[in-house]
């Protein structure tokens, strides 16, 4: 009935030398367990993957084919019918300076928000455990808000703290002996507001991070840290060979997840700049947004959210193997 | 560090504390500072040296930001587009889930790389042909088509949620009722469904929250009559300014029945989120 039983014959003889692969198909599947009709969990699945074609699979390949076509006011409206333009939409796109600029503030942006999100993130699942009780719960409730507060209301909220004349920010700093910050508009420019979008972003997902990194560090087996601190590991020693190792498949889950987060935020740049960012602001997603929804260039917003889809490829390749390992082990 | 808790554990756990009450306090300042703003005054909000200390308490800021703009439309637009999604996306996604971690079959490595790799499209990158399509459809600013939009990211949810829970729960006890007899569909729900009901509710809030939170396609497909809750925190900025108060009023409208949920379910989905992450 289970893989155990039907994977064990081909695993007994340990002396012998590898026979050829007897009928290995049937048996390598470490998945078949419950055995059953196949019709079974087709028709569980039926009712899934029709929605997701719908509501998915067709806005998908529209957006494939937009891309390639001509899309703009008279299309939509039905004046002119879409006619398709090859690749003129990608070379338009990526033969734009802009779009460079945009890809690489988006990588930067991204990337230090993710960066930041795991080491805070790491550094306070850690800091959790040495605490005393009611500090745990202290910071618990204080994560527990953040992480459920509607990312609307959070962008709200920060843009009341980092308000130019009566932000609580900027009277804080200038509490500081010989700092004068009354009066000064965090969103002059492009790199100082988009530092305080990253902090914003990264508050956000920390308690996420936080709270499933505890759940796995609980994981780490007491006896393996005792071990290694016998054998004269030190603090640090010990959290990089014995606890990082046990956490690396929630790291890389975390980590993947992170940077596609990171790389779709879009409310909180949008809200912040009141729906129109400047051009120091554009990340990909307002990018897109801007030639579809403001320039009324639905083709060129198109390609350049394919592109988007395509940079992030790369990253769910990786995530994809980890999680593919992990629907193996079940 | 570790000569340190050896020699004196009682002074290293005091420095740790100190360490934890800054955390607590930076990453629990917003929200203080949100609940102060919305019950200060309106007048000693807008103070260039604000006091972080709560000054005198009035609930003034509330009825203020309900009178902004019609509250309980787009609460109850809201309500029931979150609803709806998650009873569809329960139901439908349980069957799913069923049919990845219960059953081999052949397609099933192709459906969990599928339903994850959906989860990961970017909104904004289905923002285009999703208005496209719900303007041909005639669905446009009409609660059914962010209905069905909502799916898209509850649906791929939920799947691999729920999948998390069942994974969880040792199919040897499925095994053992269907060897004292029961078919394979009463050993489901006689056996798997009570215990899977705990991970169904979290799940379920969990995405009611989610759906409740969604504000690009609840701007984008909704008109400024049809908005939902979300979207209705922008009317506190006009042209003539922001209200600020009123605003973290309805900030804390919008909030705390949300964070209250969510409080009382987290526990339970970092459980379900993270089912088999370490095993792998």
């Amino acid at each position: 009935m289970s893989a155990a039983d039907t994977t064990a014959p081909a695993k007994v003889p340990p002396a012998r030398p590898a026979p050829p692969p007897t009928p290995p198909a049937v048996t390598s599947s470490p998945t078949r367990r419950l055995a059953g009709g196949a019709a079974v969990p087709w028709a569980l699945l039926a009712p899934c993957l029709l929605i997701l074609a719908v509501v998915l699979g067709y806005p998908l390949v529209r957006l494939a084919t937009l891309s390639f076509q001509e899309f703009g006011q008279s299309q939509l409206w039905g004046f002119k019918p879409a006619e398709s333009v090859g690749f003129d939409n990608f070379a338009k796109v990526l033969g734009d300076s802009e779009f460079w600029a945009v890809v690489v503030r988006t990588i930067v942006f991204a990337a230090a928000c993710v960066v930041f999100t795991m080491v805070i993130g790491m550094a306070i699942a850690l800091l959790l455990q040495r605490v005393s009780g009611w500090v745990k719960t202290l910071i618990n409730i204080a994560l527990v808000a953040s992480w459920g507060m509607p990312i609307i209301v959070a962008t709200t909220v920060f843009k009341w703290l980092f308000d130019s004349d009566y932000g609580i920010f900027n009277a804080l700093l200038s509490k500081l002996p010989g700092v004068d910050m009354i009066g000064h508009n965090w969103f002059a420019s492009g790199p100082e507001g988009l530092a305080v979008i990253t902090l914003l972003v990264v508050w956000g997902a920390v308690p996420f991070v936080v709270i499933t990194l505890s759940a796995g560090l609980t994981q780490v087996p007491k006896e393996l840290e005792e071990a290694a601190r016998l054998d004269g590991a030190g603090a640090w020693g010990v959290f990089r060979y014995v606890t990082l190792p046990i956490l690396k498949p929630i790291i890389v889950m975390l980590t993947t997840l992170s940077v596609i987060w990171d790389m779709g935020v879009f409310p909180q740049v949008f809200v912040m700049r009141n729906g129109h960012p400047e051009a120091e602001f554009q990340l990909l997603t307002t990018y897109s947004y801007d030639k579809a929804f403001v320039v009324n260039d639905y083709a060129q917003g198109s390609a350049i959210a394919l592109l988007t889809v395509l940079l992030l490829l790369g990253v769910i390749g990786v995530y994809m193997r980890q999680m593919l390992k992990i629907g193996e082990v079940e | 560090m570790s000569t340190a808790t050896v020699s004196g554990p009682r002074r290293s756990k005091l420095g740790w504390n100190l360490l934890g009450l800054f955390v607590f306090v930076t990453a629990g300042f917003p929200v203080y500072w949100m609940l102060n703003t919305a019950l200060k005054p309106a007048k000693d909000a807008i103070d260039p040296d604000p006091s972080l200390l709560p000054t005198s308490l009035t609930f003034a800021n509330f009825g203020r930001a309900l009178d902004i703009a019609d509250f309980w439309g787009p609460v109850g637009r809201s309500l029931v587009v979150s609803l709806t999604v998650v009873v569809i996306g329960i139901v439908v996604g349980m069957l799913a889930a069923l049919a990845i971690s219960r059953f081999a079959f052949r397609g099933r490595k192709v459906v969990i790389v599928g339903i994850l790799a959906v989860q990961m499209v970017p909104l904004v990158a289905m923002i285009i042909p999703v208005f496209l399509l719900l303007n041909d459809l005639g669905q446009y600013d009409r609660l059914t088509g962010l209905i069905i939009t909502y799916l898209t990211f509850i649906l791929p949810f939920t799947v691999w949620t729920l999948r998390g829970f069942i994974v969880n729960i040792p199919r040897e006890l499925e095994e053992a009722a269907m060897v004292d007899g029961c078919s394979r569909t009463t050993a489901f729900i006689r056996v798997v469904f009570p215990l899977l009901a705990p991970g169904m509710v979290a799940t379920s809030v969990y995405g009611f929250i989610q759906a409740w939170n969604e504000y690009l396609y609840a701007l984008m497909l909704m008109s400024q009559q049809n908005q939902t809750a979300t979207v209705w925190l922008g009317n506190f900025t006009t042209k003539h300014g922001t209200e600020y108060a009123p605003m973290m009023a309805g900030s804390t409208l919008m909030a705390v029945p949300i964070v209250v949920l969510f409080l009382l379910v987290q526990r339970k989905m970092a459980a379900g989120l993270t089912a088999g992450a370490v095993k792998g």
